[in-house]
């Protein structure tokens, strides 16, 4: 390398420096890892990349605003269409609904157990940045000061998507179900068996292991959240059974599933501050 | 407005860092994902090779703390990576710099490789592990963009006589 500056520099204490650090980062990770005490540390560094995730978001913002600018009036047309035409059916839909809910609100008081209340949701828009490599995170244009919490639960209108796990001031950070870490308590519809869903770092799988041959669960069954844990609301759709394997060598059924919220075509999620609920009962087998 | 030749050195090779991990959370489409060079430690290798004395572990931990907050990973995990990929790259700046770039991009994979190999540790330490090969595709793509990284950071070095 000409040119090069080849100013010689103290090699005897590279290793020590070497160890300095390589200390001072597993530190940090295992304090990081105990617990939430590096949350301020984590916030204040937000800081400095807050700008640097918004210059990184802006190839994806004028990519959407083009094709909102530029598209053609009979795209729009039939797009406009298309959406009148679902929002009455779903306008239909849901006449059912308000009378199921007064219908099972007048239930519950017969029996005497407390009204469910309904959940308040906010729209947040993605920030469309990448996050770490074989994780499956977004990062969402609300924060403490749109009252977001931690652990705060965040679904789309399919189904859930995954639960907060950072907040800053402004952005917020959303694990998705399907990331390696996350687990989910779930409850099949059809037989109420209970049972916990774990994310595989896959897009479009995840899985439900613990369960034994005598389980009830088939290809094609509805997860829907349980409540169980007290973070997700309960009766939510997470995902769909699409695979149930039983081999006899292995103690539990290899059982694999496809999330309901479309979690690839995101541009905003639902922010979800959950009513007062009621555990479920114990449904009988 | 004049600035010392210390201070310009100091800010270029900022600006260079920071422009390395806007791209690292750049969005691109998730079958892409695993196809990203590993920026910020091609440019930590560069500054850790053409000026060890400017930069070494010290800067390489404070990128990797802010790579870290930047991806939401555990506080430290980049940090460590990256500190070891310093480590490598200044214990050996002599012997890399002599070679012309397409060999020394063969020492670039086996430095970030190393690297890499401390972040899945700590990921399967917390109970994240990764699964499947695609793991090392950074680090094979990071090979191959290497030369024009040193050829667009050496002209950023001279023209901006950085020393």
């Amino acid at each position: 390398m000409i040119g090069a500056d080849s100013r010689p520099i103290r090699t005897s204490t590279l290793m020590l420096r070497l160890l300095l650090f390589a200390a001072l980062a597993v530190a940090l990770m295992v304090t990081d890892h105990q617990g939430q005490h590096l949350r301020q540390i984590r916030s204040a560094l937000t800081v400095l990349t807050y700008p640097l995730i918004t210059i990184a978001a802006i190839p994806a913002r004028i990519g959407g605003w083009m094709s909102d600018t530029f598209t053609t009036e009979e795209k729009l047309r039939l797009r406009y269409l298309s959406l009148e035409e679902r929002h009455r059916i779903v306008q239909a839909r849901l006449q059912q609904y308000e009378a199921l809910e007064a219908e099972n609100r007048r239930l519950r008081s017969l029996l005497g157990s407390a009204t469910r209340v309904s959940d308040r949701a906010v729209v947040a828009e993605l920030v469309e940045v990448s996050t770490e490599p074989f994780t499956r995170m977004i990062v969402i244009n609300k924060g403490s000061f749109d009252n977001v919490f931690l652990g705060q639960p965040v679904l789309d209108v399919y189904g859930v998507v995954g639960q907060v796990t950072e907040v800053n001031p402004h952005i917020s950070r959303v694990t998705l179900i399907t990331d390696p870490g996350h687990a989910i308590p779930v409850q099949v519809t059809r037989t109420g068996l209970r049972t916990v869903l774990y994310g595989t770092g896959d897009d479009d799988t995840v899985d439900l292991p613990f369960l034994t041959a005598s389980a009830k669960i088939e290809k094609g069954d509805m997860l829907t959240s349980s409540g169980m844990g007290g973070r997700f609301p309960p009766r939510y759709p997470v995902a769909r059974v699409t695979e149930v394997i039983s081999d006899p060598n292995e103690a539990f059924l290899q059982i694999k599933a496809t999330p309901m919220a479309r979690l690839q075509h995101h541009k905003e999620v639902l922010l979800v501050w959950p009513g007062k609920t009621e555990p479920l009962p114990v449904e009988e087998q | 407005m004049k600035v010392s030749a210390l201070t310009r050195s100091r800010l270029i090779i900022a600006s260079t860092f920071v422009v390395a991990l806007v791209l690292s959370v750049v969005p691109v489409p998730t079958w892409a994902e695993q196809f990203r060079p590993d920026w910020v430690g091609l440019v930590l290798i560069y500054w850790c090779m053409a000026t060890p004395h400017r930069v070494g572990m010290g800067s390489a931990w404070l990128v990797g703390l802010l790579q870290d907050v930047l991806y939401g990973a555990l506080l430290g995990q980049y940090a460590l990576s990256k500190t070891i990929i310093a480590f490598l790259a200044v214990k050996l700046h002599l012997r890399i710099r002599v070679v012309p770039p397409w060999q020394q991009a063969i020492a670039v994979l086996v430095m970030l490789a190393i690297g890499q190999l401390f972040v899945i540790w700590v990921r399967a330490v917390i109970g994240k592990p990764i699964q499947g090969f695609s793991y090392w595709t950074p680090g094979i793509v990071s090979m191959v963009v290497w030369p024009w990284v040193f050829i667009i950071l050496r002209d950023i070095r001279r023209r901006g006589q950085v020393r």
